[in-house]
């Protein structure tokens, strides 16, 4: 966009400043609607799964029931507990909530089309998704109060665990792809199998390690099975208790916000990306961007879908297995694809 | 012009919030400002053009080292007139400290001028491998040239690891621990035994 901007006859600094706002905007506003939107498929899905009818009300076939929580949630009184730490309080959510649009800086959204072409994407995604844990863990603490406490407490022993084996299977991707830039890691897919499939996760190596992902990116974003954090049965609603009103909104957003992008991390990584599904030209005709919304919406599916069938995972059951199962698990998986790579001489 | 605006802001950024992680009066707010201050030296490393070094300073430090900080430093409970008299006492050591610190890095910088650093002997600097991203690059030089350095480093870490598992690891008898293995491996044969008892004979178990 910044060519076009300096063909319209203004100097590179400003066009290029002007491109970048308009591309968050481009970004940011889309990946809001689509929060508010998935929060309904959420709740559609699991009334489905439990043979209710979910949300049925507002608008046709409840589609507008989101915005009309949002509207609700807007025009409540935000209350602030006494004995709270007032400006970490306030803080906490906005944290929470920029965390979670911060990292789609890096996603292809088709070939060549990120808002920050950096060689250091991955690493800056794992950077990002490392602050989330402060908006909680700040929450607890600012509530001055038991349950927001325990539940940021469990929130940064279960994210720390979670982030060093996410961290082992990134780099079993960035091995074979070559790269930390997701533009390059979703080329190094075009025909990955036998020159047909487009993505990584139809590697015998890398199918094991897609699946610890998909695991460990529920745990990371705190869904279900793995939502200690705002265990409704033991701890009232987590770090959100004391929240009322818009900042508890920008925790519920965020936490969506969080799930999609893990979704499209996941698409990108193992997926394929914008690539179609099959390395065959008529496929390439639809856009990239469909390609990449449909695998971000399976996804998404696959997350609600879990939500709504597996028990919540006990606390010494979810440290077991962050640290005695997945950890070593990726390691021999960093381990073989090393080595299967060296072997074939994929480095040379 | 940017790059000097951006420059100015991370660092007094991080000059201040350095100042005020010392100068606050509550340990989570020191933390908090330590955790920025951290950010913002990432921010001058993109500024210096090493993109890989940010990230890991976030990864590892705001990411991993400051979250185990703020984890203790909450659970503390901490008596703020017992600090205050405490801080009076270490003064004369903390000053004693930031000299010892300041002179050394005074002394880093002047060497750095003098020349570029050398591990063993000058000759076997090796240069700075052209024309690959700073990843790479660092890459090309610590798994050839350095290798016996970094595995060295590792091993040390390991130990330490292990030291601190042996340290705070105890076997505690009195609790009941979860079998996983036993528990899958568990068949409805041993668990269950179906009797047909006569009646008003019992079982015996």
């Amino acid at each position: 966009m910044t060519p076009f901007l300096q063909g319209l006859g203004l100097p590179f600094g400003w066009a290029w400043t002007l491109a970048t706002i308009i591309e968050i905007l481009l970004i940011a506003l889309p990946v809001m609607l689509a929060v508010a939107m998935v929060i309904y498929a959420d709740r559609k899905i699991w009334a489905a799964m439990a043979l209710r009818r979910g949300p049925n009300v507002v608008g046709p076939f409840g589609l507008l029931q989101s915005f009309a929580d949002g509207l609700k949630v807007f025009l409540q009184e935000t209350i602030i507990p006494a004995a709270a730490n007032k400006t970490l309080f306030l803080i906490a959510p906005i944290i929470t909530f920029t965390v979670a649009l911060l990292a789609w800086a890096v996603i292809p959204f088709a070939h060549g089309a990120m808002l920050a072409d950096i060689n250091v994407g991955l690493l800056y995604i794992l950077a990002i998704s490392s602050l989330g844990v402060y908006g909680i863990v700040i929450a607890g603490w600012a509530s001055n109060s038991k349950y927001p406490f325990f539940s940021a407490m469990r929130a940064s022993a279960q994210m720390i665990s979670y982030e060093v084996s996410i961290g082992f299977i990134l780099i079993c991707v960035v091995l074979w792809a070559g790269s930390f830039n997701l533009g390059v890691i979703v080329e190094a897919q075009k025909g990955f199998g036998f020159g047909v499939i487009n993505g990584f996760w139809c590697s015998p190596l890398l199918f094991p390690v897609w699946v610890m992902f998909l695991i460990s990116s529920m745990a990371e974003t705190q869904r279900a099975p793995f939502d200690l954090t705002e265990a409704e049965s033991e701890l009232v609603a987590g770090y959100q208790t004391e929240y009322s009103s818009m900042a508890f909104a920008l925790y519920w957003l965020g936490e969506y916000a969080n799930v999609l992008l893990m979704c499209a991390l996941n698409a990108t990584l193992f997926w394929g990306g914008y690539l179609p599904p099959f390395n065959w030209a008529p496929l390439y005709l639809v856009p990239g961007l469909i390609w990449l919304i449909l695998k971000i919406l399976f996804g998404f599916f696959v997350f609600s879908w879990v939500k709504a069938t597996v028990p919540r995972y006990r606390y010494d059951q979810l440290m077991r297995l962050g640290w005695k199962i997945f950890l070593p698990l990726s390691l021999l998986f960093v381990f073989l694809v090393s080595g299967y790579l060296m072997l074939i001489g994929h480095f040379a | 012009m940017i790059q000097a605006i951006a420059f100015y802001l991370f660092a007094t950024m991080m000059i201040t919030s350095g100042a005020v992680t010392i100068l606050a009066r509550n340990p989570v707010h020191s933390v908090l400002w330590l955790i920025l201050a951290f950010f913002n030296a990432a921010g001058l490393m993109v500024l210096a053009g090493a993109e890989f070094i940010a990230m890991l300073l976030i990864i590892v430090y705001v990411g991993a080292v400051a979250v185990l900080f703020l984890f203790v430093v909450m659970m503390l409970n901490i008596d703020f007139a017992e600090m205050r008299a405490g801080f009076i006492r270490n003064a004369p050591l903390g000053v004693v400290l930031g000299v010892v610190l300041f002179v050394e890095l005074f002394v880093g910088i002047l060497v750095r001028s003098a020349g570029d650093l050398a591990i063993g002997n000058a000759a076997s600097v090796s240069a700075v491998p052209a024309g690959l991203s700073n990843t790479a690059a660092i890459g090309a030089l610590l798994y050839t040239h350095y290798l016996f350095e970094f595995e060295a480093a590792g091993m040390i870490l390991l130990v330490a690891m292990i030291g601190a598992i042996v340290l705070t690891h105890r076997q505690r008898s009195d609790v009941r621990g979860q079998n996983v293995s036993k528990q899958v491996a568990r068949r409805p044969e041993e668990a269950t035994i179906n009797v047909k008892p006569e009646i008003g004979k019992g079982v015996s178990l």
